[in-house]
Order: C-alpha cells, then sequence, then structure tokens
C-alpha cells in the first residue's frame, strides 16, 4: 500500500513532488540571489519606455525604463518573504487557537470556535485592504495583516483533530497518571497535530503570496520594494496592457502563478500523506 | 426540529452582522482616529476641530458612540464620501446592480461550466481529459484573477480589438432603444464576466469532479448498472443530480472569494460596482466609503451563507430529518 511510502518518496518520485519541489528550488535560489544575478538595478530608469525584448534587456523595459527581468527577481524575494512569514504566524495562530479550544472545551471552546467563525465568514480580501490601509503598508504590516486574517481554516482543522486525540487512550492514560494539562498538550496532542497544521501551512503559503500580490496590485504594497503584485499595478496604471506590452504584463502574473502552483501541489502531496483517504479521490 | 434548526441559522447569522459592527465601528474609530481625517482641514483652528469632534458625535463617551453608530448604520446612513462629498449609502446603492450583475453572471457560467467539466472529468478518471481539466484547473486557481483579466484585455481588446477593454457602455451613446442599451452593456460584460468565470471554475469543477466520483461508487449506481440501464442514462438521472449538492454549499463558501475577484477585476475593467468603489477609496485613503463598502460586502457574505444553508435545507432530506 501507498501508505508506508515515506514523505520524501513522495517528493523525490512522485512528477507531481519533483515539479513542486524544483520549480519553489528555483525561486527560492532567485530570492536569495537573484540581486546578484539580475543584469541592471532594478529601479534604475532610463529613456527607453516600455521597450521590447532586446539582447540587453531580456524582457523590455518597463514605463520608467527600468528592466522588466531584474525587477521580476527583486520580486521573487518579497513574494517569498511574505508567504512564508505570513504562513508561519498563520500557522502559530491557528494552531494555539486550535488546541487549547480543542482541548479544554467548554466556554473558552465555544469563544474560540466563534472567533474562528467570524474569520471563515469575513471576506478575506476586504479585510485586509482595510487593515493594510488604516496601519499603512509596509512589509512588516503586510506579513502581520495577510498572517492574522488567515488562521481560521488551520485552527478549525487542529480543533477537530485535538477533539478526537483528546478521548484516545494513551492521552486518557497520561491525565490519570497525573499529567499536567501543558505536559499532555506538549508531548502527546502537539506531535500528533504537528503533520496536519504542517500540511496546512504549505498550502497557506499559497494563499498569502496571492494575498501579497493582490495586495500590491491594489496600491497597498511597501512602497519602498518592488514585488510581482506592485509590477502588474504599475503596468496595467500606465497602460502597458493597451500599449500591447506584453514582455511587461506577462512574467509577473506567470511567476505569481509558478510560485503558488508548485506551494500547492506540495501541499496538496503533503495533505495526501497526512490524510490519505483524499488519495482516493485523486 | 425543522423550524428551530433554521432559527437557529438565522440567529447566528444575526450574532455574526452584529460582530461585524463592532468590529467595523472599533476598526474605524478607534484604531484609525477620525481626527486624522481632519489633517485635510489643515488650517483649522482647536476650536473648529472641537466643533467638527462634536459634529461626528465623537466628543460622546465610547458606548454613546458605538449606539448612534449602530443605529445610523441600520438606518443605512453610512456618512459622506471624502471623495466626492456624496452620501456613502447613494454612492453603494449605485454600485450594487454593476456588481451584482457581474458576479451572477460569472457565479453562473462558472456553476454551468464547472459542473459540466466535473461529469465529464469524473467519467473518464485517468485519461488524458481528466489529466487535461485538472491540470486548467490548478493554473486557473493558482493564476491572479486581474493578471487573467489583463491578459483578457491583451488579447481580446488589444491585439484582436472584438470587446472593449473597459466600463459598462460606451460613453457618450444615445441608445435608440432599451434593447440596444442592453446590448451595449452585454457586450462590456464579456470580457469582465469571463475573468470572473474563469476564477471561480476551477473550485466549482474540482468539487463536482470529486462528488461525482464518490456518487459513482456507490451501492445504487452499481444497481443501475445491473439492472442494464445504459451508463450514459445512469450518469445523466442518476448519478449527476445527487452530486450536484456540494456546488450548493460551495457557491456559499467561495462568495468570499467573488467579494475580493470583484474588487480586482471591477479595478481592471473600470467596472463601475462595488469593487471599484473600494480601489477608490483605499488610493484615497477615503475612510467612509471603505467601511461602507466592507460592511456591506460582509453583509453579502453572511446572507449568502445563509441562502445556502435554507436552499441546502430544501435541497437535502438528510439536514430535515435531524
Amino acid at each position: 500500500m501507498t501508505r508506508e511510502r515515506g514523505v520524501l518518496d513522495l517528493l523525490l518520485q512522485t512528477w507531481r513532488g519533483r515539479i513542486g519541489l524544483g520549480v519553489l528550488g528555483l525561486f527560492l535560489f532567485l530570492a536569495i540571489f537573484g540581486s546578484a544575478i539580475a543584469p541592471h538595478d532594478p529601479d534604475a530608469s532610463s529613456l527607453d519606455i516600455l521597450g521590447g525584448i532586446s539582447g540587453d534587456h531580456w524582457l523590455g523595459t518597463t514605463e520608467q525604463g527600468s528592466d522588466v527581468f531584474s525587477q521580476l527577481l527583486a520580486g521573487a524575494r518579497v513574494s517569498i518573504v511574505v508567504g512564508f512569514a505570513a504562513a508561519a504566524i498563520s500557522a502559530i495562530l491557528g494552531a494555539a487557537v486550535g488546541l487549547i479550544g480543542g482541548y479544554f472545551g467548554g466556554w473558552t471552546d465555544r469563544v474560540l470556535d466563534a472567533l474562528e467563525n467570524w474569520f471563515l465568514v469575513i471576506p478575506t480580501l476586504p479585510l485586509m485592504i482595510v487593515l493594510a490601509r488604516l496601519l499603512n503598508p509596509s512589509l512588516t504590516v503586510l506579513i502581520a495583516v495577510i498572517g492574522l486574517t488567515s488562521w481560521a481554516g488551520t485552527g478549525r482543522i487542529v480543533r477537530a483533530q485535538v477533539l478526537t486525540l483528546r478521548e484516545r487512550a494513551f492521552v486518557e492514560r497520561a491525565r490519570a497518571l497525573g499529567a499536567r494539562d501543558s505536559y499532555i498538550i506538549r508531548t502527546h496532542i502537539l506531535p500528533n497535530t504537528l503533520p496536519l497544521i504542517f500540511a496546512n501551512t504549505v498550502l497557506i503559503v499559497a494563499v498569502a503570496i496571492l494575498s501579497e500580490a493582490a495586495l500590491a496590485f491594489l496600491g497597498l504594497g511597501d512602497p519602498t520594494r518592488i514585488s510581482w503584485g506592485t509590477m502588474l499595478e504599475n503596468a496595467f496604471s500606465s497602460g502597458a496592457p493597451s500599449a500591447g506590452a506584453w514582455w511587461y504584463v506577462i512574467p509577473p502574473g506567470l511567476c505569481i502563478t509558478l510560485l503558488v502552483l508548485s506551494v500547492s501541489i506540495l501541499g496538496y502531496l503533503f495533505e495526501e500523506y497526512v490524510n490519505p483517504r483524499l488519495r482516493e479521490q485523486v | 426540529m425543522n423550524t428551530r434548526w433554521l432559527a437557529g441559522k438565522v440567529a447566528a447569522a444575526l450574532v455574526t452582522f452584529a460582530f461585524v459592527l463592532v468590529f467595523n465601528f472599533f476598526l474605524f474609530r478607534v484604531m484609525g482616529d477620525p481626527t486624522s481625517q481632519l489633517a485635510r482641514l489643515p488650517r483649522a483652528t482647536p476650536e473648529e476641530i472641537q466643533k467638527l469632534r462634536a459634529n461626528y458625535g465623537l466628543d460622546k463617551p465610547i458606548t454613546g458612540q458605538f449606539v448612534d453608530y449602530a443605529g445610523d448604520t441600520l438606518r443605512l446612513d453610512l456618512g459622506i464620501s471624502q471623495r466626492t462629498r456624496r452620501t456613502v449609502w447613494t454612492e453603494i446603492k449605485e454600485a450594487l446592480p454593476w456588481t451584482l450583475l457581474l458576479v451572477g453572471t460569472g457565479t453562473l457560467l462558472a456553476t454551468l461550466i464547472g459542473a459540466w467539466l466535473g461529469v465529464i472529468a469524473a467519467t473518464r478518471r485517468g485519461k488524458p481529459a481528466d489529466d487535461g481539466l485538472l491540470g486548467f484547473s490548478l493554473f486557473t486557481y493558482a493564476a491572479p484573477e486581474y493578471w487573467i483579466g489583463i491578459i483578457l484585455i491583451l488579447v481580446f481588446a488589444v491585439w484582436l480589438p472584438v470587446f472593449p477593454a473597459g466600463q459598462q457602455m460606451t460613453p457618450g451613446e444615445d441608445f435608440s432603444s432599451w434593447f440596444a442599451q442592453a446590448a451595449d452593456v452585454a457586450k462590456h460584460l464579456v470580457l469582465p464576466a469571463s475573468a470572473m468565470t474563469l476564477m471561480l471554475l476551477g473550485q466549482y469543477f474540482l468539487i463536482m469532479r470529486s462528488s461525482m466520483v464518490d456518487v459513482l461508487t456507490e451501492d445504487f449506481i452499481t444497481v443501475k448498472r445491473a439492472i442494464g440501464l445504459p451508463w450514459e442514462r445512469v450518469v445523466r438521472s442518476h448519478a449527476v443530480p445527487n452530486a450536484l449538492l456540494p456546488l450548493v454549499t460551495l457557491s456559499a463558501i467561495q462568495f468570499g472569494a467573488v467579494v475580493g475577484g470583484a474588487i480586482t477585476i471591477e479595478t481592471i475593467f473600470s467596472w463601475p460596482g462595488l469593487g471599484e468603489l473600494s480601489f477608490n477609496a483605499i488610493n484615497d485613503k477615503d475612510f467612509p466609503v471603505l467601511q461602507g463598502t466592507f460592511l456591506i460586502f460582509s453583509a453579502g457574505v453572511i446572507l449568502a451563507n445563509l441562502l445556502a444553508d435554507c436552499l441546502y435545507f430544501v435541497l437535502d432530506p438528510r439536514v430535515q430529518a435531524t
């Protein structure tokens, strides 16, 4: 049966795992070494406005005459940093709320569950927009806003898992032997929910990358940094689509899509590993 | 009990909405101090600011302010736009039908096409058609909808100028008839509605596919086949109707995403709905409008969830039995 296959096997032996890892690895490489590879200063403007593809500018130039390819490399860093940092915040919040609510039950659980429900119902993008606008966007604010608005799904899943773990024999035995709640959560509950939290968090990374791009596209990006969303905003507001400047319009969106796709594929893979029932549907 | 189940859902929706009111109030009154908006009047004397604060009711204690705010909101008095100086409710009232038209068309098309493609994929599991559709739906899920919108503009408005790239109708045109105007609006609707459909399609497809896969393995399908019904008929009259149910719930869960999509897609196509209204408010820091649209978006999502619950209640006898 495939259940016995390890995570590493799933990652390295299946084509989905290979593609996901490969594309994510490429973008990680670009995020780290992008500024060294970049042929131009991404902020440097020139008179070559909306210039097409050439030997000097592999992906043409922007409405400011900056190099599209160099901006693309700079954008990789913002997307990856925001995506992973916001997902980490969301994982910690979701895990904490789910663990505490699920384990202690009673009123604590009711209040936390109501909070979770509320965050699940409220439309996320408008909420992020409102928060980012009020706080004035910067990289930190974006990470915080995205992390704070995307934890509810994780919380819900963790809570459900904790509810079943709480009644299991090994937990009851620990409790009967006089173990304290903090000890039981740390040694029995948390380790058994971690794979679930991890799989879910990988999927949140994808959501966070898309959220950052959407906020930046709407003019709520960190004004001091170039991100793929900012590039699309600049391209759109400067009329690049009507000028037919496809080299400026297509690459940033394609990068977002490929990065999100690779992260989602890995997330689904982990999710299937944690919950083999899902595999039957694919 | 049926009525108690429904009453519970309605009560939950009302409580959620009350939370939205509280949240909206604190967010804009406390976190974003409204007096900071008075910085728009650089030469205001302290007395004038004091008078303005009194006008806005800001000199009252916070609970009193909240009661005022809740009362005003329920009377649809959402304040005045700082950009246009018109009431926020007027702005919302004008924008809402355009958003409903765009969102409605997009959701309808995505449901129909998604369900259709889902059946195709589920009945050809593991075959090239299934793989292709899965890949396509993953791609449209990962691609930002506004980027898809820009590409649609690039291809269908710039390279092959068949559809207009923006706005809801040809500006300054005198339409000879009601029909001519509707046709013009429809032409303008094609690209934004396509972007909306492509954004939602992947989810509808995936849900319909997995729901069909589940239904097709159930015993009653095997029985229908065993009694000799043709496969086509088993799929059409027995599997599809049973597999459609999850799509109903999905349309409600998706509504939050729809709202997000409305903001970016309307921005791209200068579609004069609530999304574009929010976008303008973001850039102009027009907080009353932003607060108003956030309230309407939240209320819309809560209402959509409630409607989906009711629809589920009507459609699924198992819910009524509990």
